[in-house]
């Protein structure tokens, strides 16, 4: 119980991090590319870790749906800039999603087994809240281009799937 | 047409399905944007449900206890009802998809 209210802290607290940054100005449709592409990139790496440690098939098998699906709105999200000649734009919230991601993964590469499937899970459910959020309240919102703003209507129906997902995944973890 | 053809006779050989009724009817299931429809559907024993995935992602229609089927993106799976009752149907990837199937005699 302290543990769920300690996490949903942690994600209010995230969100209200990158919603904050962004008050003043909204992010343009290069920046918003940008921004997705890094949620998924980020997402990759955490399953190729979770892949490369963990014992658990459950864990193995949800690190590899996330590659899988990741890589493929990923996929099309590069077919579409492409197609749009949108150049993605590297910003500040790009760059702090990455910065945490890189620190996480740090953290969760020192622990192992059960401790390391719970970390990693955990992580997973609580990084999908805060992407689906920033999709939600600003992303979404924020997006000119209306290929753009579906495929990120499409991604958010995905990623709160996968969110359901790690739940269902945590909680055959206790 | 081809791969239609490929997809629906790798389903036969996976689900090893015994007699077909004459009568049997095929419902089509489309998948699109992360949702079956039509997501309520009713059918008898017997009859075959044509899952169509029209989405960028894999998904599968998973029953607890039964059935569990994968259907790439772009593919289609078609699977037999054996049994009567009502089942909640969803995707295994993604459980914020569902549906419901009443199988009559
Ligand atoms: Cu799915």
């Amino acid at each position: 119980m302290f543990s769920r209210t300690m996490t949903a802290l942690a994600v209010l607290s995230l969100l209200g991090s990158i919603s904050l940054a962004h008050a003043a100005d909204k992010p343009t449709d290069p920046q918003i590319a940008h921004i997705a592409y890094t949620a998924g990139i980020i997402d990759i790496e955490a399953a190729k870790q979770a892949i490369a440690k963990s014992k658990n098939k459950d864990v193995v098998a949800f690190a590899r749906d996330m590659m899988r699906d990741h890589e493929a709105v990923n996929t099309q999200a590069l077919a579409l800039v492409k197609k749009l000649k949108v150049t993605p734009e590297d910003n500040d919230t790009s760059r702090s999603l990455v910065k945490a991601a890189t620190a996480e993964r740090a953290k969760q590469d020192k622990f192992d087994g059960t401790a390391f499937d719970k970390a990693y899970v955990t992580n997973e459910v609580t990084y999908h809240k805060q992407v689906n959020g920033a999709l939600e309240t600003l992303l979404i919102p924020s997006a000119k281009n209306a290929e753009l703003k579906s495929l990120l209507e499409t991604g958010l129906k995905i990623f709160q799937g996968h969110e359901q997902h790690a739940e269902h995944v945590a909680a055959g973890l206790k | 047409m081809a791969s239609q053809l490929k997809a629906w006779i790798s389903i036969v050989l996976i689900l090893g399905m015994g007699s077909i009724p004459a009568r049997a009817e095929t419902i089509r299931v489309t998948i699109e944007k992360m949702v079956f429809t039509p997501a309520v559907i009713t059918a008898k024993v017997g009859d075959r449900i044509e899952w169509i995935n029209k989405d960028i992602v894999d998904h599968t229609t998973t029953v607890k206890g039964g059935w569990d089927v994968v259907i790439s993106s772009g593919k289609a799976a078609t699977l037999q009802l054996e049994q009567a009752g009502p089942v909640d149907f969803y995707c295994r990837f993604h459980p914020n998809m569902k549906g419901r199937v009443t199988v009559t005699r």
